[in-house]
């Protein structure tokens, strides 16, 4: 490929690495927000248990959620994710 | 006229101004004019990264239309709101770090210049460039339609004068300040959304007695307001679902987002901003979806529900309060506008004028311009959103989903895909928004999942198949030659 752009350049495999990380997140994401929102939000209304006022589908779901997401999104970007320099030669004249 | 809620507001549009005149400065001292006006040297930080990325996302929609449809719907549209999450990491994850060093190697500007680089085709920098200039100018109208409104409703100013400042303040900035501007004042904007969110919560909860009181209210009036399905039990799993694709992965592909993925500083930067922008924009969206849901107990029985915020903020807050955290629609709207104009300014100048009517511009050219096309188009829209012709409502529709259809896999399979070629993108362009036209117009929302979803499957298809047949077309035609 022109501009000198080197597929097999390490920092792709990372980059490579962290979209799938992203993918996995967005992942796990859904299921989450998904599976308390229709596991407990499917029961009659009576039947509702409430955290915080709260009913309990929406507080796990998007409430807690949210909270997860914050925290797995932290974790991922402190271990998983590296630093790189993305100007390679300083030859750059622009 | 209601001067205590308007001090507050004229006091932000001149933090608004200051920052622009400042942000003018870099234009004097940098040496490409380009790459400062059109992406701020690419020196963006991760708090300003992560701010500019949530306040060009969150319109009009995240702060009236939005609470409006939670207030009729109830904790269903909240929960359906929550899709949005996914943008605080998922776009800087996936174009991230190759997207970053790619478009710094191509000397990429624009979205546009990327694609044109990685797919060398005349014909994939004019549809996109076209679909960028029409899309983002129809949806630009719509937003200043929105703004001019707003200010209409709180300060009692006709419409016309109203839209006048509003496209005033707007495009002095942008004008003077470039893409530098427009990501600093959205750092202030962002903040004020949140700050605004934050506040209006509190209030709204204080105001309708508690959590616990708020909801037993809701389920005296209507026990689905406080299901996941919506105030009819309308709103089905699979329909909530497919809102992950048009606003949650699919940002991806909308070119406002996009353009910021390649403007920051370092990979610092960008890890701070996946951080801090997953914060704000799970914050801003839980937050004002839920005040729109509480506003039911508060005020119940309002009719349009684009006033609930509005209505419900003047109910709420003292005065000077109200102020401020009315000033965070505003800056949604400002926020989302700046750098709507930008973009479509630079996709004329940069994309097409440079590209293909005189590439050898001088510097001073360009310079003069760009200065003047974002004038011209700042002028453009005003003159539209005076009395918008229906061909831009009914464009607007459109832009959002069309332009995801239209760039996602040029986008993120130019990047992982090696064998993805011009005959790929272009497929997948014509596809994408092609078969979203038709199913919007004959078969909205098909087998109960958004609009949306089919084209952005079909263009993927169109991706590979194009690709796939184009590359034996190269290599039969690489023998003849």
């Amino acid at each position: 490929m022109k501009h000198g752009i080197d597929e097999h350049d390490s920092r792709f495999k990372i980059a490579r690495r962290e979209a799938w990380i992203g993918i996995i997140l967005v992942i796990i994401n859904f299921v989450w927000w998904y599976g308390f929102a229709y596991g407990l939000g499917s029961e009659s209304v009576e039947e509702y248990g409430y955290v915080f006022g709260l009913p309990a589908w929406f507080f796990y779901s998007c409430v807690g959620g949210f909270v997860l997401m914050v925290v797995l999104v932290t974790l991922a970007v402190k271990y998983f994710f590296k630093e790189v320099p993305f100007d390679d030669e300083q030859e750059e004249t622009s | 006229m209601n001067w205590s809620v308007i001090v507050p507001l004229l006091l932000f549009l001149v933090i608004i101004f200051i920052i622009g005149f400042w942000a003018s400065t870099y234009l004097k001292t940098s040496d490409s004019f380009l790459q400062e006006y059109f992406l701020g040297g690419r020196q963006l930080g991760g708090f300003i990264l992560a701010m500019t990325m949530t306040a060009t996302y969150g319109s009009a929609s995240s702060f009236i239309g939005g609470p409006g449809a939670a207030y009729t719907q109830g904790l269903g549209w909240v929960l359906l709101s929550m899709a949005q999450l996914a943008t605080g990491y998922f776009v800087l994850m996936i174009l991230g770090k190759k997207f970053a060093i790619v478009t710094r190697k191509y000397k990429a500007v624009t979205l546009v210049d990327f694609l044109k680089e990685r797919y060398e085709s005349k014909w994939v920098v004019l549809l996109s460039a076209a679909s960028i200039i029409i899309f983002l100018f129809s949806a630009m109208a719509a937003q200043w339609v929105g703004g001019a409104r707003l200010i209409e409703s709180i300060t009692g100013l006709s419409y016309t004068s109203a839209l006048f400042l509003f496209a005033a303040s707007v495009m002095i900035y942008v004008i003077i300040g470039g893409f530098r501007a427009v990501a600093l004042t959205d750092a202030v904007q962002g903040s004020i959304m949140f700050i605004g969110t934050l506040i209006l919560l509190i209030a709204t909860i204080i105001a309708g007695g508690g959590i616990p009181n708020i909801i037993s209210d809701l389920t005296a009036e209507n026990p689905n307001l406080i299901s996941p399905y919506g105030f009819d039990g309308g709103l089905t799993p699979l329909y909530v679902s497919s809102f992950w694709i048009l606003v949650g992965v699919g940002v991806v592909g909308l070119p406002q987002i996009t353009v910021r993925a390649m403007s920051y500083k370092n990979a610092k930067s960008m890890h701070r901003a996946i951080i801090i922008g997953t914060v704000v924009i799970g914050f801003i969206m839980l937050g004002m979806h839920l005040i729109g849901v509480f506003a039911r107990s508060v005020l119940p029985g309002i009719e349009v529900a684009d006033t609930v915020m509005p209505l419900l903020t003047m109910e709420v807050l003292p005065s000077w309060l109200a102020g401020l955290v009315l000033a965070a629609p505003m800056a949604a709207i400002m926020s989302t506008v700046d750098s709507l104009l930008l973009l479509v300014s630079s996709a004329v100048v940069k994309d097409v004028y440079l590209n293909y009517i005189k590439p050898d511009a001088s510097n001073q050219r360009v310079k003069n311009l760009s200065f003047g096309v974002t004038t011209v188009l700042g002028v453009l829209v005003f003159l539209i959103a005076l009395s918008p012709p229906d061909l831009i409502i009914w464009l607007n529709l459109f832009s959002f989903g069309g332009l995801e259809a239209a760039f996602i896999w040029p986008v993120v399979m130019g990047l992982y895909w090696r064998s993805g070629n011009k005959y790929g993108a272009i497929a997948s362009m014509v596809v994408g928004v092609g078969s979203y036209m038709i199913i919007h117009l004959y078969f909205p929302n098909p087998f109960g999942i958004h609009t949306v979803v089919l084209p952005i499957l079909f263009s993927l298809v169109a991706f590979v198949l194009g690709s796939m047949i184009g590359k034996q077309r190269q290599k039969a035609s690489a023998y003849v030659a």
